[in-house]
């Protein structure tokens, strides 16, 4: 069942679920950022509108920096500002911010250990009809690999607002992800947000997944389906992957003793990669990792394009099905 | 002797002294840069000893001039002139590379208050520095921004970025100096990739541009001088100086850009640059 302590929104199951892309969280919570934060500053590679920067834009014309298409200079003039006791919110499309800039990312924003907030946008094959140079799907390898950085993925647009203010407020270097296409707002103002601690939104004991991003939401309707066949099934929101919340992570693996992650990413050094480390050095026990099989994206419609890289709640229940026959 | 021919003398001095820190230091290093620090070493001690309004005992003052090195690689000069100015005791540039020393092989930000900004990765200072100069501006600060670059890391995309940015911003805090030394680690930088008319393409870039020689303490200290009285560009400093400055086999080979001289070089060149200073 739902984890009434999760507070998510009511009519979560219900068809007429509202979507919005995750982006435009980021967009209002940057205002609000702003304004709690005269400090707050944001840059952007010809972005403006379309990473929603343009609100802040607006609202703080002396305060933004639009620095052309140059995400090198994005992230180093970023650098420099925190150096001047700044704190720069960086946007751009994933692939090119941190796709493009990473060495300049981890020299002088992680090893300057300056707070930096990069924030990607077009995560995802779910970008759709722009095809796969604009489909990041190894941010979260790239980030997550550097030391002093954060790595957040938002499940929906009201926890992308509540991170744009918490990662504001922390002086540390942290890397955002967002979607492009719209995603169902599953969350409530009431829903707890914080960094490093992943949520419990689906209580259940025979297995757990853990997702990220809209990835979320599937697991979601996996899991209520599941419950139908008497599945019981534990869906974590695991928000930050780095640093990972390893006791509730851990917690659930005892407990249920079988796992699967579910991410719109390369398996390779995603989410599952980052679960993997911790189970097998602390709790070996069977896992399933659902995420991009080593392969680029390609244009298509979202829908279109989760439904063939095996995005889907019936790939969820399909993995939760195999895995739970490999538990002991 | 007029005052300023005796400021003057005192600078050359200096700059002697801290030239034979950074033979010693290489050699004890065991690898590291050698032209380019010897190079540089009038520019940092004109920096550190006249021209940057700083405090050694408080390298945090919030009032400082900031000084970013972006080729990192030149990092012993820059150590040798902070230890000399009483960053700290000059007896700890022997860690220079070492296991647990603040002074690491290129500099570190966090490991040495003072050093500004981690570098080493070229390209990446200028617009570091811009960041910092634009973030001075938001604030009203008085404080100054200078950036230090080689002529080898033009080559890197990221340094134009940079440029075309400080000059729409109008950064008129931000002064930027280039060390025409004429070589990179694979050659002569003409043969390498050709930089020139390298004053003509920042003056296209909307940028102030002096030249200078960089061993010349008078050319050094008035080319900041006038950096400062320009309110609408960003002003750039190309510095000709001569790699391996002081040791005459070192000097103008590229062959010494990235290695230390063994024992018996490093004192050849300390006797060298001793009978130079008299």
């Amino acid at each position: 069942m739902v984890n009434p302590k999760a507070y998510l929104i009511p009519k979560l199951f219900d068809a007429d679920l509202e979507q919005v892309p995750s982006r435009n969280g980021f967009g209002e919570g940057l205002v609000l950022a702003g304004e709690e934060n005269e400090q707050v500053v944001a840059l952007c590679a010809d972005l403006t509108e379309s990473t929603r920067t343009q609100a802040f834009a607006e609202k703080f014309p002396q305060r933004f920096l639009e620095i052309g298409v140059a995400e090198q200079n994005l992230a180093t003039v970023a650098a420099g500002m925190a150096l001047g006791g700044k704190i720069p919110f960086i946007s751009s499309y994933a692939t090119f911010s941190p796709g493009r800039n990473w060495e300049q990312i981890r020299t002088t924003i992680c090893y300057n250990d300056v707070p930096v907030k990069i924030i990607g946008s077009h995560a995802g094959v779910s970008v759709g009809p722009d095809g796969a140079t604009h489909q990041a799907l190894e941010d979260i390898a790239m980030m997550r690999a550097l030391p002093n950085m954060i790595v957040i993925s938002p499940t929906d647009s009201i926890e992308a607002r509540k991170a744009t203010l918490a990662i504001a407020r922390i002086h540390k270097p942290v890397y955002m992800r967002l979607s492009r296409d719209k995603v169902p707002l599953i969350t409530t103002k009431q829903t707890p947000f914080k960094i490093g601690k992943a949520e419990i939104f689906y209580e259940g004991k025979d297995v757990t997944v853990v997702a990220i991003g809209q990835m979320v939401y599937r697991a979601l309707l996996a899991a209520k389906e599941l419950e139908l066949h008497k599945i019981s099934v534990r869906v974590i929101n695991c928000h930050t992957i780095k640093p990972l919340d390893k006791n509730s992570i851990l917690k659930a693996a005892e407990e249920t003793r079988a796992m699967v992650t579910v991410e719109e990413h390369q398996i390779t050094g995603g989410l599952g990669g980052a679960v993997a480390e911790l189970l097998s050095q602390n709790c070996p026990i069977p896992l399933k990792i659902i995420g991009i099989e080593d392969s680029f994206g390609e244009s298509g419609e979202p829908n279109e394009l989760l439904e063939k890289f095996g995005l889907t709640k019936d790939a969820i229940i399909k993995s939760v099905t195999a895995v739970l026959k490999m538990k002991v | 002797m007029s005052q300023i021919s005796q400021e003057i003398q005192k600078l050359e001095e200096k700059a002697n002294l801290i030239r034979q820190d950074i033979i010693k230091m290489l050699v004890e290093a065991g690898s590291g840069h050698s032209a380019g620090p010897l190079g540089m070493a009038d520019v940092f001690t004109a920096l550190y000893f006249h021209i940057l309004n700083h405090d050694p005992k408080n390298p945090n003052w919030s009032e400082r001039d900031r000084l970013i090195l972006s080729n990192g690689h030149i990092c012993p000069i820059r150590y040798a002139a902070m230890a000399h100015a009483g960053y700290f005791p000059v007896s700890e540039l022997k860690t220079l590379r070492k296991l647990g020393s603040r002074l690491q092989g290129h500099p570190h930000r966090t490991a040495l208050p003072g050093v500004e900004t981690t570098s080493g990765p070229l390209g990446s200072g200028l617009s570091q520095a811009t960041g910092l100069a634009l973030a001075g501006r938001i604030d009203n600060a008085e404080w100054k921004v200078i950036c230090l670059m080689s002529d080898g890391e033009q080559d890197e995309g990221n340094t134009w970025e940079a440029a075309m940015l400080a000059a729409k911003l109008k950064l008129h805090n931000l002064t930027a100096l280039i060390d025409r030394n004429n070589i990179q680690i694979d050659g002569f930088t003409e043969d390498i990739m050709p930089l020139e008319n390298l004053r003509a393409k920042y003056e296209a870039f909307n940028w102030h541009v002096i030249e200078i020689d960089g061993h010349n303490f008078e050319q050094i200290i008035t080319a900041f001088g006038e950096a400062k009285a320009i309110f609408e560009k960003p002003t750039l400093i190309i510095a000709h100086t001569t790699p391996g400055k002081g040791v005459d086999f070192m000097e103008n080979k590229f062959e010494w850009h990235g290695k230390p001289p063994n024992k018996e070089e490093a004192e050849l060149a300390l006797k060298q640059l001793r009978s130079a200073g008299g």
